[in-house]
């Protein structure tokens, strides 16, 4: 049942190891341009208050071509384990059933359980073998990129490894990811019997949990640092006035916390109240910047934040892949678990 | 030594509210090539499910070779199965389904598939999906072969087949027959295929076996009785009937008769296959196009 899975997987195992040597060829051919914007910025000689040169190399990197490679890295990374899902996920049952060569295959003295296994392991293991080898590369070639990123605190490419856009397509979780999808096209297809529909929900539903997952799940996989802190310890951003008349600042950045992701604000009055209205002698001050902070902690407000440290990274990184690991398992099991019970039932 | 091929007893199956099978309970004995055969919907490929282990039961139960239905190493390799349509790789190579039937299963003869390969004048690099209808079916086969089986179930193997490629399949079955000793249950809605290689017959309809032994003790307690136009209570008693068809001066049975009819007023013919399993399929076979008595 190994080398059935291998030679029916072998033209998808081409078209994967021609993608990583392409891929591996053009991080090689453009990383020695990055690094010498990262060189010519002066950041290899700076150790201290390193945010000016940071902000200039990120500056060059934006108006050079490889800025526009630094976003087609984070495009693949979202990509790959859509593709995944898609390509190898949603067909891998789905055809057996369709065409029915699972006829052919359930009678020959191979388990149908075995079957299930070898092909959900297999070819399991070669999405998660992909696109972590995919997130490598791309992570070593962006890796001044992040540097500098921490370095710059706030930065013009607004890059955070922490930021929602950002976290799925670095580290280890793309792997995680690469192995739901896979296993959510696999139960997709069993479930549905037919490729094209398969692919279809595999889609709908991967992109549904990439939404919502950095909205709803991420900011809670560990609970967050809350954090009250001077109006002038904080990043004020741009502001938006609610139609109820309340006041939300959008916040930069947290002092002595760069690269935060930050979840949440709120102003607190000196006795530790919520106050969703500016006191009225802070209105009429304009755009938040200085004159809006000064009157603000001369009326002794505060700013209520939670957010979770850079520091974080490999725990939320780690908490995460956990998490799309195990649902991968779920459904992998319950691919197995279908197969095997098609023995009693039809 | 095991002397059933397929044992059922009360064996059903159920779809929703829809009995795909019901009631069945008959003994196949080893040995034979046993033709399945009923209008399209009687329960053939139903039946072949629950016997190859590829569906389970609703009532009753099933025994293949003295066995369960496949669920076991032991029990897979024991049994052969041509899937209805005779469905192949069409992306992998014929070599590669060779390479397949090695690869999984431990009593395979390459040899003989090589061989069958050979002699059919299949190409090994050719792509299964370039295959024709005929040249799938025979590698479908192949494979069933080639694991060497105890028992080869074929669901509707040449219900798509040309005229030709249909006797090339029967020819070649009937020589594998001839060299090993092997029990086959084929199904199929044509008479005329199962005539040429069956010794033995199941006759399905609307769900339910209504016919089932050995072709030649069936042909010979069957008769075709013709006499002046008369009543079927007036035939001699121990005489079942099956069908009877009447004009203004002429009436003719078929009947179920393990004596031979003595009657001077009647003439009593043989029956032949084709015209005993229309009578057993009744009101089905006239109703239904799909039942083709085809030659």
């Amino acid at each position: 049942m190994i080398w059935m899975t291998w030679r029916q997987f072998r033209p998808a195992a081409i078209t994967a190891g021609a993608a990583l040597i392409a891929l591996a060829a053009a991080v090689a051919a453009t990383r020695p341009t990055l690094l010498s914007l990262y060189t010519s910025a002066g950041l290899p000689a700076c150790h201290t208050g390193c945010a000016t040169d940071a902000n200039n190399f990120l500056g060059s990197v934006q108006s050079s071509y490889t800025g526009k490679i630094f976003y087609a890295g984070i495009g693949i990374m979202y990509l790959v384990p859509a593709a995944i899902g898609l390509f190898w996920g949603a067909p891998l049952i789905a055809r057996e059933l369709d065409s029915g060569t699972f006829r052919l295959a359930w009678s020959q003295s191979v388990t149908r359980a075995r079957w299930a296994t070898v092909k959900l392991v297999l070819i399991g293991g070669a999405t998660m073998l992909t696109s972590g080898l995919m997130s490598l590369l791309i992570g070593w070639w962006s890796g001044p990129l992040y540097q500098a990123a921490n370095q710059a605190g706030p930065n013009i490419l607004s890059i955070s490894r922490l930021s929602s856009k950002l976290f799925s397509t670095t580290g280890i979780v793309p792997l995680g990811y690469a192995a739901f999808a896979f296993a959510l096209g696999a139960a997709a297809g069993l479930l549905l019997r037919r490729t094209l529909p398969a692919m279809a929900v595999t889609l709908a539903v991967f992109v549904a949990i990439q939404v919502l997952v950095p909205l709803l799940v991420r900011p809670h996989l560990i609970p967050p640092v809350q954090t009250t802190r001077a109006v002038s310890a904080v990043q004020i951003g741009p502001a938006t006035l609610e139609a109820d008349g309340s006041y939300r600042f959008g916040l930069l950045g947290i002092s002595g916390q760069p690269g935060a992701w930050i979840l949440g604000n709120r102003l607190v009055s000196a006795a530790g109240q919520t106050l969703t209205r500016l006191p009225s002698a802070c209105t009429g001050l304009g755009p938040p910047g200085s004159a809006l902070s000064s009157c603000l902690a001369r009326h002794g407000i505060k700013i209520a934040v939670s957010y979770q440290p850079a520091s974080r990274y490999w725990e939320l990184q780690s908490a995460e892949t956990s998490m799309y690991l195990l649902l991968a398992a779920g459904l992998g099991g319950l691919c197995y678990w279908a197969v095997r019970r098609r023995q009693r039932a039809a | 030594m095991t002397t059933s091929a397929v044992t059922a007893c009360g064996l059903g199956k159920r779809y929703g509210r829809h009995w795909a099978l019901s009631d069945c309970t008959l003994s196949i004995p080893a040995g034979h090539v046993v033709g399945l055969v009923g209008p399209n919907g009687a329960g053939k490929s139903t039946f072949i499910g629950l016997m190859t282990g590829m569906l389970g039961p609703t009532t009753g139960s099933i025994e293949v070779l003295g066995g369960p239905a496949p669920n076991s190493l032991a029990q897979l390799a024991r049994i052969g199965y041509v899937a209805q349509g005779t469905p192949v790789y069409g992306g992998l190579s014929v070599a590669d389904h060779l390479r397949f039937g090695a690869h999984t299963n431990p009593g395979w003869d390459a040899a003989l598939a090589a061989q069958r390969i050979q002699d059919l004048g299949l190409d090994l690099r050719q792509k299964a999906g370039k295959l024709s209808g005929g040249q799938q079916a025979q590698l479908a086969l192949t494979l069933g072969l080639a694991k060497r089986p105890e028992l080869l179930i074929l669901d509707e193997p040449i219900a798509s087949l040309d005229p030709l490629a249909r006797h090339e399949f029967l020819q070649s079955l009937m020589a594998a027959i001839a060299e090993r000793e092997l029990s086959i249950i084929m199904s199929s809605h044509l008479i005329g295929d199962l005539e040429q290689v069956c010794d033995y017959l199941v006759v399905l309809a609307g769900s339910r076996v209504v016919l089932d032994g050995p072709v030649d003790e069936l042909l010979a307690c069957h008769h075709l009785v013709t006499g002046r136009r008369r009543d079927a209570t007036s035939l001699p008693p121990g005489v079942q009937v099956i069908t009877q068809s009447h004009t203004d001066r002429q009436s003719t049975f078929l009947v179920r008769s393990t004596a031979p009819i003595i009657d001077a007023t009647l003439a009593a013919d043989p029956v032949d296959l084709e015209q005993l399993v229309l009578a057993y399929m009744g009101g089905a076979a006239r109703t239904s196009p799909a039942l083709e008595a085809q030659r």
